[in-house]
């Protein structure tokens, strides 16, 4: 219990993991949260790849999470700048009338 | 006996940020605690020994996602009422997945073993005596430049996508267009009015 070893870091993650997934089912009409819960699923993936790196003592590992960390910024960068755009022509931001923004 | 408690209290932190985030009422609440769910896996990336990824993490999130999200959020002015109708009603099916998806991921957890090989195949081993940042540096300006610099690419895209998104002309402001100054032609912009004395134009 007091040892702290890979597996409660993979714990805490699968938690996270499935916290996101759940977020992005019950909060079907937010796409802020929706956006927020697709941040905690890569966080999650994030800490998997560092415990892994630590527990192998291999640093590619965490490399590869700096690389996660760039597409979700750029993913939420990109996202909100399209909410924005798609609250401008509707007024709302309920995700129910998101297929107008079809062709 | 210290890193277990450091443990234990971060990772609780998270997990239950993490939930406030799905289930707050406030969608400024949720970005806030995104934020809390955010340092305390820098806490926990700090105890793994990566402590360039936790600072980039508290610059990255808490400095510039979290407050582009609360940006959004405070300047669209949202029913955050009617955005929750639904919550109740999804609230079965998305449990229902929440929990199929922790038991397949126990199972997964319970089953795995790791690989005895798995020593000699490290693709960049951690070298001693060096610090995190140090040794990083080394393997991302060497083995990984080129995907270094994909990710700067990454970057500059979602940042002009995020530009060209949201820029929007106003009509019936005065704005310079630097190619219609150098089309302009002296034909159309001179004119040469023969003035009689004492007359005027007019």
């Amino acid at each position: 219990m007091l040892e702290i070893d890979l597996g409660h870091y993979l714990a805490v993650a699968a938690i996270l993991f499935t916290l996101g997934v759940f977020g992005i089912f019950v909060n079907r009409k937010n796409v802020i949260i929706l956006l927020m819960s697709i941040e905690l699923l890569l966080l999650a993936v994030n800490i998997n790849f560092v415990a892994f790196s630590a527990h192998l003592g291999d640093l590619s590992g965490q490399v590869f999470a700096m690389f996660i960390l760039t597409v979700a910024a750029a993913e939420a960068a990109v996202g909100l700048a399209i909410l924005v755009v798609f609250f401008r022509n509707r007024g709302d931001i309920s995700v129910d009338h998101v297929n107008m923004m079809k062709g | 006996m210290l890193q277990a408690a450091a443990f234990y209290v971060l990772s609780a932190v998270a997990i239950l940020s993490a939930f406030m985030v799905v289930s707050a009422r406030n969608p400024v609440r949720s970005v806030l605690f995104l934020i809390l769910a955010f340092f305390s896996a820098a806490g926990l990336f700090v105890l793994l020994g990566a402590e360039f990824l936790a600072m980039i993490l508290v610059i990255v999130y808490v400095g510039a996602v979290a407050v582009l999200f609360l940006f959004v959020v405070m300047m669209l002015d949202i029913d955050f009422a009617a955005l929750r109708q639904g919550f109740l009603s999804y609230l079965p099916l998305g449990g229902l997945v929440a929990l199929i998806m922790a038991i397949e991921l126990a199972m997964i957890g319970s089953l795995w073993v790791s690989a005895e090989t798995a020593q000699f195949a490290l693709r960049s081993p951690t070298p001693e005596g060096v610090s995190n940042i140090e040794a990083l540096g080394a393997i991302l300006y060497d083995d990984y430049v080129l995907f270094f610099q994909l990710a700067g690419l990454v970057l500059l895209v979602a940042m002009v996508g995020a530009i060209v998104l949201t820029l929007r002309h106003r009509q019936g402001t005065k704005r310079q267009d630097v190619g219609r100054q150098v089309r302009r032609t002296r034909e159309e912009s001179v004119e040469v009015v023969d003035i009689k004395s004492g007359e005027g134009i007019g």
